[in-house]
Order: C-alpha cells, then sequence, then structure tokens
C-alpha cells in the first residue's frame, strides 16, 4: 500500500532562490497561501493562518523538523485539519519533506508527504516490501494515480 | 478543501499491517472466504486471523455474511475509495501549491 504522496518539479530557478522560497516564512507564505507568525526555526512550532479565499479561519500548525541549508526543509502538521471542532492534535501528524537538487536548467524540488497511517514506519516499510506483488488492481490504482499526478 | 482525515487515517492504519494486507489481497478478489480457508497456507492461528479480520471489519473494510453454519467474510471496497479520495484531494492540493511555487520563483 502506497500510503506516501511524492511530487517532483522542475522549477528554473537557482537552488538558492528556491530555499528560500520555502524556508522563508514571508515567501513561503506567499505562494502557500498562509501568514505566519515568525520564522521557521527547527524544533520549534510554527503558527498561523491560512490566506486561501473562504478559508481564512483555518489555523496552520506545524512543528518544523529539519532545515539543511539548500537540501532538505521539513515540518510535521496535520494536513488539512479544519474542522473546527476537530482536535487534529491527538492525531499522528504526517511528515512533509522538500529536498532540493541542483539541475542544468535549475532545481529539482522533490516533495514528500508520508506518515498516513499510525503504526510505526519500520513496521510499515516490512509490510510494504513483503507484500510487494500481491496487489490486485484496485490497490494499484490508488498508486498509479497518485504517481501519475507527480 | 475539506477532506475526511478522520475516517481515512484509521483505515491506513489498518492497512498497515503485514497479516492484514495479505487478508485484503486474498479477499479483494470479490469471493467470501472462510476463516479455514484464510487460514489455508498461513503459519496463524484461527483466532489470530479472527482477531485481524475484526481490525478490518471495525473499519468497514470486511464485513461477515452467513453461509450454512459457516460465517464467510466478505471485502468491502467503500473505505479505500475513501482513501483514494482523501490521497488524491491532498495531492490535488499540492500540485496548486507548487503550481504557485513555480510561478513566485520563475516569475
Amino acid at each position: 500500500m502506497e500510503n506516501r504522496i511524492e511530487k517532483r518539479i522542475e522549477l528554473k530557478a537557482s537552488v538558492s532562490r528556491v530555499w528560500r522560497a520555502i524556508t522563508d516564512h514571508r515567501e513561503f507564505g506567499e505562494w502557500f497561501r498562509v501568514k505566519l507568525d515568525g520564522p521557521f526555526v527547527p524544533g520549534e512550532v510554527s503558527r498561523g493562518h491560512i490566506t486561501y479565499p473562504g478559508y481564512e479561519h483555518v489555523k496552520w500548525e506545524a512543528v518544523v523538523q529539519k532545515m539543511e541549508p539548500e537540501r532538505l526543509f521539513s515540518f510535521t502538521w496535520h494536513p488539512y485539519g479544519i474542522d473546527p471542532k476537530v482536535d487534529y492534535s491527538k492525531e499522528t501528524p504526517t511528515l512533509v519533506e522538500f529536498r532540493l537538487e541542483k539541475t542544468a536548467s535549475g532545481t529539482l524540488l522533490v516533495l514528500t508527504e508520508s506518515g498516513f497511517d499510525k503504526v510505526p514506519s519500520d513496521r510499515r516499510d516490512e509490510a510494504l516490501r513483503k507484500n510487494d506483488g500481491g496487489w490486485t488492481q484496485q490497490m494499484k490504482n490508488i498508486e498509479s494515480y497518485v504517481a501519475q499526478k507527480a | 478543501m475539506a477532506v475526511k482525515r478522520r475516517a481515512t487515517a484509521p483505515v491506513f492504519a489498518a492497512l498497515g499491517d503485514e497479516t492484514r494486507l495479505s487478508l485484503v489481497a486474498k479477499l479483494c478478489g470479490g469471493e467470501p472466504h472462510s476463516i479455514s480457508q484464510l487460514a489455508h497456507g498461513s503459519r496463524l492461528t484461527r483466532q489470530a486471523i479472527t482477531k485481524h479480520l475484526r481490525v478490518l471489519e471495525s473499519v468497514g473494510m470486511v464485513h461477515s455474511v452467513r453461509s450454512g453454519r459457516q460465517t464467510l467474510f466478505e471485502f468491502n471496497p467503500g473505505p479505500i475509495e475513501e482513501m483514494k479520495k482523501y490521497l488524491d484531494r491532498v495531492s490535488e492540493l499540492w500540485d496548486q501549491a507548487l503550481s504557485r511555487l513555480k510561478s513566485f520563483v520563475e516569475g
């Protein structure tokens, strides 16, 4: 079962430009459509609110994990937890990773979001490996659909 | 942007187990199976299989049907469809965000 999302996108901009766009909290806010209270700091909670039209009441909250300059930026969050009546903090968050790689024409950005279940990753990975090939079409559809949108 | 995360997280969790994945793989052909059939060729006891089937039943991925004196277990694709929709939605939101990022850095 593929329970992660992976996106690869080629950007015609330098690695340092892309790094700034994803890690400077004001620049991140511009394209992600979120107003953040302060800079991203590893190990600290980032708070703010969504500025996407119609979702201005939605709070943004994430915990910054890693900031390896021009290489890796990651945070954990509760994806699209928008129902104010639901306490998402009790759920295990997913991990979002932005990885940057220099290419001839600019930067390759690989985004992954993983951990859509609550099972420890070592056991899940083992289960995924051992069941490789044992899937019916219905299961494969999910994977290929996600992959095709990458 | 509204997505049913609450409904899907337990489904992902139910599938994050090797034994349950193998049970789903056997059942999702559509044919109902008895516990004995599911235990066939596996090192698991009937009790262990029953326990895993109950987990799958609790998230609606399988349900039991009576056939004479036997209880058969049948696959229900609903929760997996929901999960697919959820992943599709999150995936789509990332596509939109990344395309805004692209315009932002290339513009």
